[in-house]
């Protein structure tokens, strides 16, 4: 025996060359008499070549495939089995392919069954529409065959066909219910799935499907497991079939296969309303799983455990016990997620326990289970706020581990948004932050922490403290800390609480100026000349960011440039940007599980996968838009339609409102775009009869007195379920004291009728029609842009005395202090400056709001709110200031 | 819109293609056999080669069976110097992605008579490609059990090794395992 052949890793393909597997293919095959073994041998090689992601040209690769045609002479079974495999991975590059179809055909049909189903298989690889009616006949008997192996290539490669072959296979329904209802395990399965996907778009047909097979006798578990989905979405679609299908799922918890019982109760699991008690059967099967001896049965359950127990932590608990054994799994995986859901269904008591054992964990899993663990931490201590002094002892002694910059990333996140959500925690967690920066060795995190201690380190009890840390940086670090740090210092300087420490700062800020790094020098020499100015609006530069999105600025810019002219640049044109109510995603969104905090992280998308299933894979790129993008999306849209004309530039637009309920024949949407001198009112429009083509779609708007419709551009298509936009453009009354009104619309349109399956309308003519939807408000809350100013007093006391409005409104249907808050901000539209919150003995509450007025007046108001007692109501004093006295008129309309 | 979406959501869920890929490498991490069947994902040979590189090292030193990986499901097993993948979408039943994997190795191991190593394999690549081409089709599973995948492979080959040469070649192929695994006890 040669020494190769004993050392293990023989390979024989080791050295293969595609050219000479090419070359020897064309040579071996080409002979008049074939010699099987060689040809077997060239095939073997050939194969793994094109399995091993070779790439051949096209050439190569009709050459190749020309050659292996000629082996159809051959009969040795093993080398025609071999010649199919080779033209399914031939068939995607080479030319002319369907030249074999004649023999294939003959495989498919022969006596010899060791061929047909493989022959059917390849042959479905190579045919198009037109073919597929030539071999119709032989696919309807293949699919009723007696050999089961036949009749499951038939099904499989109908269902690969199915994609742009519905109208040939729909025809062949009876022979795929007689499969179904046949004895074979395999073609049950592949029949269900090829009937489901031929009927998929008639829900009632897709209803009756799963009703009846309910019923039926399935036998393949794998069938079974299928039947189960549908039926899942039969009960999404049809509340009316939902109790009968539970009662299925529940009777497939007692299936004798753990296939099936573990799918039903996943099943029930993802059901979106499942009660608390209906989903216990299905929980208790989950436990069982948890100590099953095969680890993928505990994965399976604790991965589904995770995903519940966002929904249904106290369900959950009941498999606490099982979930704690699992923290000591072999498989990291299964650890992690049993953690994770302890983490999401732990009561308050077991918060200190659970964290002692997570810690010495943590240095056991990779990266991306440790951001999934944060994420979860996270979710806990925004649970138990009383908790914060263990979760953030924690995440400081796990910061101080080695870890990637996406795992440090999640730490400073969850510090941040436990710092905006439980106040209590503001000092402490201000204290870590500190110690982060003095070991963090990510500049981009380092900057991030002390932008925060900027904001909120000058508010705490010894501002000083933090001065000397973040001094210490700026000898320390990098450029980009140094800058961060420079800025950072700037604001002790001008923060009411801290202002003791301005010639401090400006001595320190002084010796930066000798900074080796240019944007260190000039934000320092820049924040010394605010510093030393003696108007206190321009030090509300320091606290605040511009209020203008970026992008937004820069087309103002662009545009300004394009059309110079001889007045000066207006930033008042730009439009502006309401501050995003929170730097982080609101306390709700977490706790509701929508979000994955560190959804932006790429690299961990495998480990969010795991943590928060399907929902935190589809939902995390689309759905949070930030305001600022929202608004340059509308401005983009708008821009595309020139037939608008010149309205300058948009100051803001509203949420889309409803006009339709969400079911009818046409639903319409409105989204109102406020200039300065104009509303442009924007309807999404579609149509949801997919036997009607609408044309020429528009509204017709009734306005209040004084506003005038100055265009109309309808859609000029809308077919069925492809949303189109019309556009009515309405100028603002002259008297600038109107500013609010109803609107009601009427949508005009020709209707004409067509196949519901081209799209193609049935004549020219078609006919007029119209279709009555609601009204849209226009308030004042949508000409109004919230904007937060700092210093609330200062840019008070800025705005002109006479300008001041000031009434007392009582407001007699408020039930208590929080709905009037919220109802009155409401209607301004404003930003609530300060956190409101009114503690429950309290009956009073003074409420600072601030923004600007459609044209760039700024607005402040001043509201006192009583609570006069249960059904007395609210009083409120409200006191409007603004640029000028109309202005301040307007938003005190508002209220009332 | 929501109602058309929500069809699409359906279609993704209930979809027979359930099995995004098959692979085996061997104990360097190297291709022996990888078949991808999802043309949505790992489209280029490129991609495909990264995936593998960090599926392996992730999992070849690992005791267990089932790993979470840049979006997908992958349950393993290995043998001598092999190491068999199944994947699928990551909301897919990992219980029926292990019962593939189950099949496809037992129908293996009963071909080629428990020898599944490396080197069987290769000078096997005809019956193990043959195995997972009756295993799976274009991502559905077409056969679930492995003694029909054995029938349907195992040809009647006229021209086969003639007997006596066979047997003896296998007496010593199974005499040198045992001696090999008494050696290791």
């Amino acid at each position: 025996m040669s020494k190769k052949d004993e050392d293990g890793d023989y390979n024989p393909y080791a050295s293969i060359d595609k050219s000479a597997v090419v070359q020897e293919a064309r040579q071996a095959f080409n002979e008049t008499t074939i010699n099987p073994r060689r040809c077997n041998l060239v095939l073997n090689k050939l194969l793994f070549l094109l399995y091993s992601g070779e790439p051949l040209g096209t050439t190569e690769a009709t050459e190749t495939f020309f050659a292996i045609t000629k082996l159809f002479q051959c009969k040795n079974i093993t080398i025609r089995r071999l010649v199919y495999l080779a033209i399914k991975e031939l068939a995607k590059v080479a030319n002319d392919v369907i030249i074999v179809t004649s023999s294939l055909t003959k495989d498919m049909t022969a006596k010899e069954d060791m061929y047909r189903p493989a022959a059917i298989r390849a042959l479905c690889r190579i045919t198009d529409s037109t073919m597929l009616q030539g071999i119709e006949r032989y696919m309807k008997q293949a699919i009723v065959d007696r050999n089961p192996a036949v009749s499951s290539a038939a099904l499989v490669s109908s269902l690969h066909l199915l994609g742009s072959n519905q109208d040939i296979i729909k025809r062949w329904v009876n022979e795929i219910t007689e499969a179904l209802n046949g004895k074979t395990l395999m073609a049950q399965y592949h029949a269900l799935g090829l009937l489901y996907h031929i009927k998929q778009r008639d829900r009632l047909a897709v209803t009756k499907l799963v009703t009846s097979q309910t019923k039926g006798s399935l036998r393949s578990s794998l069938a079974y497991c299928n039947l189960i989905r549908y039926a899942v979405g039969s009960m999404q679609d049809d509340p009316a079939l939902y109790n009968e299908l539970l009662q299925f799922l529940d009777l497939c918890l007692r299936h004798k296969s753990e296939l099936v019982v573990y799918e039903a109760a996943r099943a029930i699991c993802s059901l979106k309303n499942v009660t608390n008690k209906d989903i216990i059967p299905a929980l208790s099967v989950m436990q069982l799983f948890l100590t099953a001896p095969k680890s993928i049965m505990r994965f399976a359950a604790v991965r589904t455990l995770s995903q519940v127990a966002n929904r249904y932590p106290t369900a959950v608990a009941v498999t606490n016990i099982e979930l704690e054994n699992l923290i000591q799994d072999s498989n990291r995986s299964i650890a992690t997620l049993a953690i994770t859901t302890l983490l999401k269904t732990g009561r308050e008591a077991s918060v200190d326990r659970l964290m002692t054992q997570i810690t010495p964990f943590m240095s056991e899993i990779s990266d991306e289970f440790k951001i999934v663990v944060i994420d979860a931490i996270r979710t806990l201590c925004l649970k138990f706020p009383q908790k914060h002094i263990v979760v953030l002892d924690f995440l400081s002694a796990v910061f101080r581990d080695d870890g990637s910059f996406e795992y440090k990333k999640a730490i400073v996140d969850t510090i941040t948004s436990i710092i905006h959500e439980i106040p209590a925690a503001r000092e402490i967690a201000l204290n870590h932050l500190a110690e982060f920066v003095e070991d963090c060795e990510h500049p981009a995190l380092s900057a991030r922490a002390l932008h925060m201690l900027g904001r909120l380190a000058p508010q705490s009890s010894f501002p000083s403290r933090y001065v000397r840390i973040i001094y210490n940086r700026v000898v320390l670090e990098s450029p980009i800390v140094r800058a961060a740090a420079v800025s950072s210092l700037a604001k002790f300087a001008v923060s009411p609480n801290s202002s003791n420490l301005a010639p401090m700062i400006i001595a320190l800020l002084s010796r930066c100026l000798h900074d080796t790094d240019d944007e260190v020098r000039d934000r320092a020499a820049f924040y010394l000349r605010v510093l030393s100015s003696d108007e206190a609006h321009v030090k509300s530069f320091i606290m605040s960011d511009l209020p203008y999105s970026i992008t937004a600025l820069e087309r103002s810019l662009v545009d300004y440039l394009k059309n110079p002219s001889a007045t000066p640049f207006n930033l008042k044109t730009v439009p502006l940007q309401a501050p995003s109510a929170k730097p982080e995603f609101s306390k709700a969104d977490i706790m509701a599980g929508v979000v994955p905090s560190s959804a932006a992280v790429a690299g961990s998308a495998a480990a969010l996968a795991a943590a928060g299933g399907i929902a935190a894979v589809g939902g995390a790129a689309g759905i949070n838009l930030s305001a600022a993008q929202q608004q340059d999306r509308n401005a983009a849209r708008l821009a595309a339609h020139p037939e608008l004309g010149q309205l300058g530039p948009l100051f803001r637009s509203s949420k889309p409102t409803p006009l339709t309920e969400a079911e009818t024949e046409y639903v319409v949407s409105c989204t109102r775009h406020i200039f300065s001198r104009a509303v442009v009112f924007e309807y999404e429009l579609t149509n949801t009869l997919n036997d009607q083509l609408l044309e020429d779609v528009k509204v017709q708007l009734d306005c209040p007195d004084g506003f005038i419709v100055r265009k109309v551009i309808p859609a000029k298509s809308l077919p069925y379920g492809k949303p189109a936009f019309s556009y009515v453009v309405v100028e603002l009354p002259q008297d600038p004291k109107i500013v609010s009104g109803t609107f009601s619309n009427t949508l005009k349109f020709l209707v004409k009728d067509c196949d519901p399956n081209t799209g193609e309308p049935d004549d020219e003519q078609g006919y007029p029609d119209e279709y009555l939807v609601e009204d849209v408000e226009l308030q004042v809350s949508d000409q109004v842009v919230p904007i937060e100013f700092p210093d609330f007093a200062a840019a008070w006391n800025a705005l002109p005395q006479d300008s001041e409005v000031s009434d007392t409104f009582e407001l007699a249907s408020m039930k208590s202090l929080e709905e009037a808050v919220s109802t009155v901000i409401g209607f301004l539209g404003l930003f609530s400056c300060g956190r409101p919150q009114p503690n429950a003995s309290k009956s009073a509450q003074a409420l600072q709001l601030s923004g600007v007025f459609r044209g760039g007046d700024q607005v402040l108001v001043n509201a006192k709110l009583l609570f006069k007692g249960p059904g007395e109501g609210v009083a409120m004093q409200l006191t409007v200031r603004s640029s000028n006295l109309q202005t301040s008129e307007i938003i005190a309309s508002a209220v009332g | 819109m929501s109602l058309r979406s929500a069809v699409v959501v359906v279609v993704a869920f209930a979809s027979l293609a359930s099995i995004k890929a098959v692979l085996t490498l061997d104990n360097d991490g190297e291709r022996v056999l990888c078949r991808y069947f999802d043309p949505a994902w790992m489209a280029s040979v490129k991609e495909q080669r990264a995936f593998e590189k960090s599926l392996f090292t992730k999992t070849y030193r690992a005791a267990s069976d089932i790993i979470m990986l840049e979006g997908v499901t992958c349950v393993y097993k290995s043998s001598v110097d092999l190491f068999f993948y199944v994947i699928g979408a990551p909301d897919e039943n990992e219980l029926l992605l292990s019962f593939a994997l189950n099949t496809y190795f037992d129908a293996l191991a009963q071909m080629l008579r428990n020898q599944v190593e490396k080197r069987v394999v290769m000078e096997n690549f005809d019956v193990v490609a043959l195995a997972l081409d009756e295993l799976v089709d274009g991502g559905i599973i077409l056969e679930a059990d492995p003694a029909v995948i054995v029938q349907h492979v195992a040809v009647r080959n006229n021209d086969e090794v003639p007997i006596a040469e066979q047997s003896i070649s296998q007496a010593l192929q199974t005499a040198k395992e045992q001696l090999s695994r008494s050696f290791l006890k």
